[in-house]
């Protein structure tokens, strides 16, 4: 809206008296520039925190090209396209480049963070009471300002209620002034933390470790100090981290992001490194994938097919039938045919996964049947297929009779004059032309339905699964199937579950290309 | 003149902005001395829980707050919390403090998202022994444990008065209802509700090292006990007397058992809130096992605080979980919100007297073990739940349980 007032607006507003919609659009602007800029300054805070200088960049970029786009009379195009560029930037090139990226490392669980976060987590999570050590009461204080100053840690021993001050170079005793729990009250040159001062504080109260002789004492939390000992410290000298008591060591392996003894044992925290093509190897030549792949794939196709075009006769038969104005209360059978369309397809698909239950379910108990729904895998298959016909339908029936009263009626009532019967009218005429309207559309329902993971997900989860193979059931689509090789057995494998997306993906685009190009020959033939 | 207007606005947008955020941030970090100091003069603890704890914690997080001049957040999370939680650590957006199941550590621990916590023998001394070495993953303390929950039998006692010693008895039980037994198979399996069985049949999932902790390395999955314990629970399937069935699912076998059709139901203390509520007159025994077999060992799972590795607040975290957590105040009042039995003695002597469940749970889980925590278990799941509901379904065990011990295998590597 500002786009389209800006051009004229702009050379209108030379004239002395600008009139009032341009002021009101001024305003418009103005409140669209400075939201954008504020946008601009909350994003900038996490990334200065992150040091995240080529994201500021482009960030800062960006914002003064739209300020000074919006801001001069000139460049009306890119006036207009900026906004859409941006949008398809962030929300279709950005999340292809980044599912592309991530499909060449191995970005999943206990592969998520650095090296250097590795260490820190290894470190941290080998640290452990010295056998035998005291428990101390433990008081933060500190010699200078309460916000500033260098921290020390008083140390009551639970015994004596001696108190010592701990800092980097050591304990030394203090004179202080002690509760019955062994808290310090009061310490001679020392200004006591309360426990919001010293919360303030927590990273350098984390980080201060008061050596001693057998280790370290640490605090754990604020009011409590232990005497610990790391278990296991990184060696960059051989680039390995190395068991301080057994003197094992695991050694980084770049490769695999993680580090790797010499019998093979390996710590569980790893790092993300590049792969490179192995998660697509892996998509071709592991058995357990390869092996199901092509009788999934055909399923697959037959069941896009067959939601698609069921949905599509369904639709198109109901859509015929009310079309004609002889059918009485035609409204009120069209609210009532719309009625599953307007319900949540999520809710839907959990109740119709019930009425399927074989001993209590809705079906069963109906037609006194006894059929293991799920339990074949052809009914199985049938059900499902059932649950989408139900469940799509409408949306065909409510486009269908869309683009069947585009139709003009003369041209039918043409052909039944030059001798066509109804059937014929229809095959010939009416038929073609709704294809023209609809055919698109039908290929994103394929699309759709091709990848309709809450389809499967929601009712039969892929079951019925053959007792030999856990991994692939007869109803399991492309995406239910790699969903549970992602993300099943080891935890989630972000980088591996790229890989298998953008399998999924260049089928479904083939299919979609091919379809597409056929659309446009028949456009060319009836238009 | 236009411009020259939209520039100014746009400046002072800017200028209004950068002062807030200005402000703000020097609140936040309160590099400045005293003055800024006494503006604000405490840190900012933020924990995470689901829904119903969240609305628990919240008065004593207040509290905590209070006491000690720091602002503490509540943030319920509904869905999905250990995968929002590990992703949010991660991006740096995490909490300081996170509440969730045991069965979590292993991952939570690979991805370097929680820290052991150092706790003195006085604050371990106070836990029940099972939670404790529930949260205990490679040598070290993950979490502070608060409540424990375990399956059991409950049944109607109008339908079968008598508690079963072993399955063979419970099958026999003669009962009005059109189902016996309500125990979730579903579709795809149930391997946390089949377990007691399985155990008693001599199966098993990891074998334990020296030391007590699981042993990926060793599956029992595939091995022949798995395959006799099979073969026995094939017994009790659909193609045997029936008490297992596929059709009962995780989403119906509370509410078969609350509609009078069941008069057994194994399931946990999560039940009981819908059973009062259906006026059943109920009790709660240990699951019985097979006559002559092991006794049935359920799952334990331990309700647990953790201490996020990557939260802003580390010290203060570690003062609420390990200093305030362990004080029995708060472990009332989270079981006033959910029954679960308190995993910290004090607690639990505290509740046991107006709640008698809570003791039959406790001892239904004498025998349980904990869920192992290690990241293999995640393998198992799945695999193990489709090869219980083709073996109840009526598919040869000994072919089934292979090859779901392969698959399982195959993933662990």
């Amino acid at each position: 809206m500002v786009m389209q007032l800006d051009g004229p607006a702009t050379q209108r507003a030379r004239p002395p008296k600008p009139d009032m919609p341009d002021k009101s659009a001024g305003w418009f602007k103005i409140i669209l520039l400075g939201l954008t800029t504020a946008i601009a300054i909350w994003a900038a805070f996490p990334l200065i925190d992150n040091k995240a200088w080529t994201g500021l960049a482009i960030l800062i970029g960006t914002t003064a090209a739209l300020l000074y786009l919006y801001l001069t009379p000139r460049h009306i195009p890119a006036k207009y396209l900026a906004p859409g560029t941006i949008l398809l930037i962030a929300f279709q090139i950005f999340p292809v480049l980044y599912t592309a990226s991530t499909a060449f490392t191995n970005f999943g669980d206990g592969h998520r963070g650095t090296k250097a976060e590795a260490v820190v987590a290894i470190q941290t999570a080998s640290v452990t009471q010295v056998p035998g050590s005291l428990q101390y009461a433990l008081t933060v204080a500190t010699t200078g300002d309460t916000a500033t100053g260098p921290l020390v840690f008083l140390i009551t021993d639970p015994a004596t209620k001696q108190v010592s001050a701990g800092d980097a170079n050591g304990l030394t005793p203090v004179e202080a002034t002690v509760t019955s729990a062994g808290r310090v009250t009061a310490a001679s040159g020392y200004t006591v933390l309360t426990t919001g001062q010293a919360s303030l504080r927590s990273k350098e109260i984390t980080a201060l470790a008061v050596p001693t002789a057998g280790g370290a004492i640490r605090s754990s939390g604020l009011s409590r100090a232990y005497e610990g000992k790391a278990g296991r410290v990184y060696d960059a000298s051989c680039d390995c981290v190395r068991d301080t008591t057994t003197g094992k060591s695991w050694r980084a392996d770049e490769s695999l992001g993680l580090f790797v003894a010499g019998d093979g044992e390996r710590l569980a925290q790893g790092w993300k490194v590049t792969v490179g093509f192995s998660n697509f190897t892996r998509v071709l030549t592991d058995p357990a994938i390869s092996g199901p792949f092509l009788r999934t794939l055909v399923w697959n196709f037959a069941f896009a097919l067959l939601s698609t075009g069921g949905t599509f006769v369904l639709g198109l038969l109901c859509a015929i039938a009310l079309h004609s104005k002889r059918v009485r209360g035609r409204t009120l059978y069209r609210v009532l045919l719309i009625l599953p369309y307007a319900m949540p397809s999520f809710a839907m698909l959990l109740v119709w996964r019930d009425m399927f239950n074989t001993d209590f379910g809705l079906i069963n108990n109906l037609f006194g049947t006894d059929v293991d729904w799920f339990g074949g895998s052809a009914s199985a298959r049938f059900a499902v297929i059932l649950v989408q016909l139900w469940l799509g339908y409408p949306y065909m029936f409510l486009v269908a009779t869309g683009a069947l009263q585009a139709i003009p009626g003369e041209l039918t009532e043409a052909s039944r004059i030059d001798g066509a019967g109804a059937w014929a009218a229809f095959r010939k005429i009416t038929l073609p032309l709704l294809m023209v309207a609809l055919t698109p559309l039908l290929i994103s329902s394929f699309a759709f339905n091709f990848n309709n993971f809450n389809a499967i997900y929601l009712t039969t989860e892929g079951a019925p699964f053959p007792a030999d193979n856990p991994a692939n059931g007869a109803t399991d689509l492309l995406i239910t199937y790699t969903y549970r090789l992602a993300f099943g057995g080891a935890g989630a494998q972000y980088g591996f579950a790229a890989a298998i997306s953008i399998f999924i993906f260049l089928i479904v685009a083939v299919v979609s290309a091919i379809s597409f190009r056929r659309t446009r020959r028949q456009e060319e033939v009836y238009s | 003149m236009r411009i020259r207007a939209v520039g100014v606005a746009a400046t002072m947008t800017c200028a209004f902005l950068i002062t807030g955020c200005g402000a703000d941030k020097t609140d936040a970090s309160a590099t400045k001395p005293s003055a800024a100091a006494e503006a604000k003069a405490g840190g900012e603890l933020v924990i995470w829980a689901d829904d119903k704890r969240s609305a628990a914690l919240k008065p004593f997080a207040d509290k905590f707050g209070a006491e000690n001049g720091v602002t503490v957040k509540v943030q319920a999370i509904s869905k999905d919390q250990q995968t929002t939680f590990v992703t949010a650590s991660q991006q740096g957006s995490g909490p300081d403090v996170m509440v969730g199941a045991h069965d979590w550590i292993g991952n939570l621990v690979q991805n370097g998202a929680i820290d052991p916590v150092q706790l003195s023998p006085e604050q371990t001394g106070g836990l029940a022994p099972n939670a404790l070495k529930a949260v205990t993953f490679n040598g070290q303390t993950y979490g502070v444990p608060y409540a424990l929950e375990n399956l059991a039998l409950i049944r109607n006692t109008d339908l079968a008065p008598k508690a079963p010693a072993t399955i063979e008895e419970l099958v026999a039980t003669k009962t009005k209802a059109t189902e016996k037994l309500c125990v979730q198979v579903g579709q795809n399996g149930d391997a946390y509700h089949l377990y007691p069985l399985y155990s008693s049949a001599g199966g098993y999932l990891f074998g334990t090292t020296a030391n007590g902790d699981y042993d990926p390395k060793d599956l029992g999955v595939g091995k022949p006990e798995s395959v006799a314990a099979f073969k026995k629970i094939a017994t009790l399937g659909e193609k045997g007397n029936g008490a297992l069935k596929r059709s009962i699912t995780p989403e119906n076998s509370i509410a078969t058992f609350t509609s009078k059709k069941c008069a057994y139901l194994i399931s946990g203390p999560w039940a009981v809130t819908d059973v009062k509520k259906a006026n059943i007159k109920y009790d709660i025994s240990p699951v019985p096992g097979f006559a002559g077999g092991k006794p049935a060992q359920p799952f334990l799972g331990v309700q647990t605080f953790y201490v996020a590795s990557k939260g802003k607040n580390k010290a203060l975290a570690q003062e609420f979980v390990t200093n305030y957590v362990t004080t029995p105040e708060l472990a009332v009042a989270l079981y006033e919100a959910e029954p679960r039995p308190p995993a910290l003695t004090a607690a639990f002597d505290q509740v046991k007297g107006s709640d008698p469940d809570l003791q039959k749970f406790i001892d239904a889980g004498k025998n349980g073990i904990p869920l192992p925590a290690i990241p293999e278990m995640a393998a198992i799941w799945d695999p193990f739940g489709k090869a219980e509901a083709a073996v109840v379904g009526g598919a040869d065990p000994a072919k089934t349980i292979t090859s779901a011990g392969k698959t399982i295998q195959a993933a662990i590597k």
